[in-house]
């Protein structure tokens, strides 16, 4: 199965009838088991992208194909549960297929077991953000997008929530997608990273990281940094080499 | 205890009143309460508070189900709402009597017409909180039920319906009150029996007490279903939210 990307613009109509363009060109592909990270700047337009690819707007130029009959699972950036359901309900009515086995396994990875009772109201935001995680990983997805899921959590916290997303992202074959402002989640995490322009976005390069996910020490991690840096500075003065792997 | 209280002073008051206005204008409580026993052993008392609180039933249900259905729509479509706008701001001024009247005109004195007149006085309040309650809702929540792929009936149960509750409910405890205030109007003016029938007979004869045994009767029925029914709805769609412990 494989994600194919391919817009070409995006606009909106702004408050004073003018149209401002959010997304120009991007094309990119993801297949089965990679996880994609797309950065770029704040306010480029990656969550407009996210919501092409989610499938909950059509209004644009270009083409998706997103792989047929997959299941699709999505942490948005706020936690978007709902207020009137138990924790475990708003689990239960988005993957009613999921068995009560997993759903312990699950509870007790993100730590939620203490609050399978609880209304979000009485949730932290990250625990109401583990929630949503929890969530997307109860469907069991073929394609998985998370935007932006460790933002505005304190460090130690987005750790951990990190090294779950990498354990749940590797315990089956997926396409996922994952937006963040945070090079280092993007290093850790990501085996593709597709880097976008400020508004309106069109793709910088598409970079693939080689060295599989748990192999990675902090060493090729600083690397894979510093290569991003160098590619970033060389992309700003207009010389762009994209798609050759590093690590 | 503070609802007995303010009960027995009621009591007192209208025990006071009765003894300074004499018991031809204001009959004191145990006149009315004899009243009330005789109406209640003959069982007409009975008959007429089912008859007038079936027709509070089905006017109610019609007006709620039709007003909340035509406000979810004018809520969601911008054409609806232009297209029936002006028929609400007609409606929501128009005098219960004339629509009373009309509806014994057009359609005889017959029950459909006291329950469908009844039904039209409390349509517009139901469309336009609905149409209110329509427009606040929340779209991430309507996107998330759609990225998870949320069957129509799902999404309507758990998505749709706890957002408009309270709406719903605060539809239902004005339009409950309007419907008790104008199904007495609807009785008296062409109906053979229920309360506002009795109460009209009850004037005509200048029976004070006969009077005062139907209208307590009545607002004592008002108070149990707010109590028992409507209360209980209230504080039930509103559980999840946060409470000061």
């Amino acid at each position: 199965m494989q994600l194919e990307v391919d817009i070409t613009g995006k606009s909106f109509i702004g408050a004073t009838g003018k149209p401002h363009q959010v997304l120009a060109d991007i094309s990119f592909s993801l297949a089965t088991g990679e996880v994609g990270v797309v950065v770029g700047p704040s306010g480029c337009g990656k969550s407009t992208m996210l919501r092409i690819l989610a499938g909950l707007d059509a209004n644009y130029q270009g083409r998706v194909a997103r792989p047929s009959g997959a299941r699709l699972a999505m942490v948005f950036q706020e936690p978007r549960l709902l207020p009137w359901r138990s924790v475990e309900d708003n689990i239960r009515l988005a993957a009613p297929n999921a068995d009560d086995a997993r759903l312990d396994a699950l509870f007790s990875l993100l730590e939620l077991s203490a609050h399978r009772e609880h209304y979000p109201g009485e949730l932290s935001l990250g625990l109401a953000r583990r929630v949503a995680l929890a969530r997307a990983f109860a469907v069991e997805p073929d394609f998985l997008i998370l935007d932006e899921p460790l933002a505005s959590l304190d460090d130690a916290l987005a750790a951990r929530l990190r090294e779950e997303i990498a354990a749940l992202v590797g315990s089956r074959p997926m396409i996922t997608l994952l937006v963040t402002h945070s090079l280092d989640d993007a290093v850790r995490l990501g085996d593709k990273l597709i880097v976008l322009s400020a508004r309106p976005a069109r793709l910088l390069y598409t970079l693939p990281i080689a060295t599989p996910r748990t192999a990675r020490n902090e060493q090729t991690i600083a690397a894979i940094k510093a290569d991003i840096i160098r590619l970033n500075l060389a992309n700003s003065s207009g010389a762009a080499d994209a798609d050759r792997p590093r690590g | 205890m503070l609802r007995l209280f303010s009960f027995a002073l009621f009591l007192a008051t209208w025990w006071i009143a009765a003894l300074l206005a004499g018991s031809a204008k204001l009959p004191a409580p145990p006149i009315v309460l004899a009243t009330m026993l005789a109406e209640a052993r003959s069982g007409a008392l009975f008959l007429h508070l089912g008859v007038t609180l079936v027709r509070v039933v089905l006017a109610f249900t019609l007006a709620m189900s039709l007003g909340g259905a035509i406000g979810y729509l004018m809520g969601r479509s911008r054409l609806a709402n232009r297209l029936g706008d002006p028929w609400l701001i007609l409606l929501l001024n128009l005098p219960a009597l004339v629509v009373i009247v009309l509806a014994y005109v057009w359609a005889g004195l017959t029950e459909a017409a006291a329950i469908v007149a009844i039904a039209i006085n409390k349509l517009p309040t139901a469309v336009v909180t609905l149409r209110e309650g329509t427009r606040a809702l929340d779209p991430a929540l309507d996107e998330m039920a759609q990225v998870f792929a949320f069957p129509r009936w799902r999404s309507f149960r758990h998505v749709l319906l706890p957002q408009l509750a309270p709406y719903i409910a605060a539809a239902a405890r004005s339009g409950l009150s309007l419907v008790w205030k104008i199904v007495l109007v609807a009785e008296l003016l062409g109906r053979p029996n229920g309360i506002g029938f009795e109460i009209g007979v009850a004037f005509q004869l200048f029976d004070i007490p006969l009077l005062l045994a139907y209208s307590l009767s009545f607002a004592a029925v008002v108070l149990v279903i707010e109590a028992l029914l409507v209360q209980p709805f209230e504080l039930r769609v509103s559980r999840w939210r946060l409470r000061a412990a």
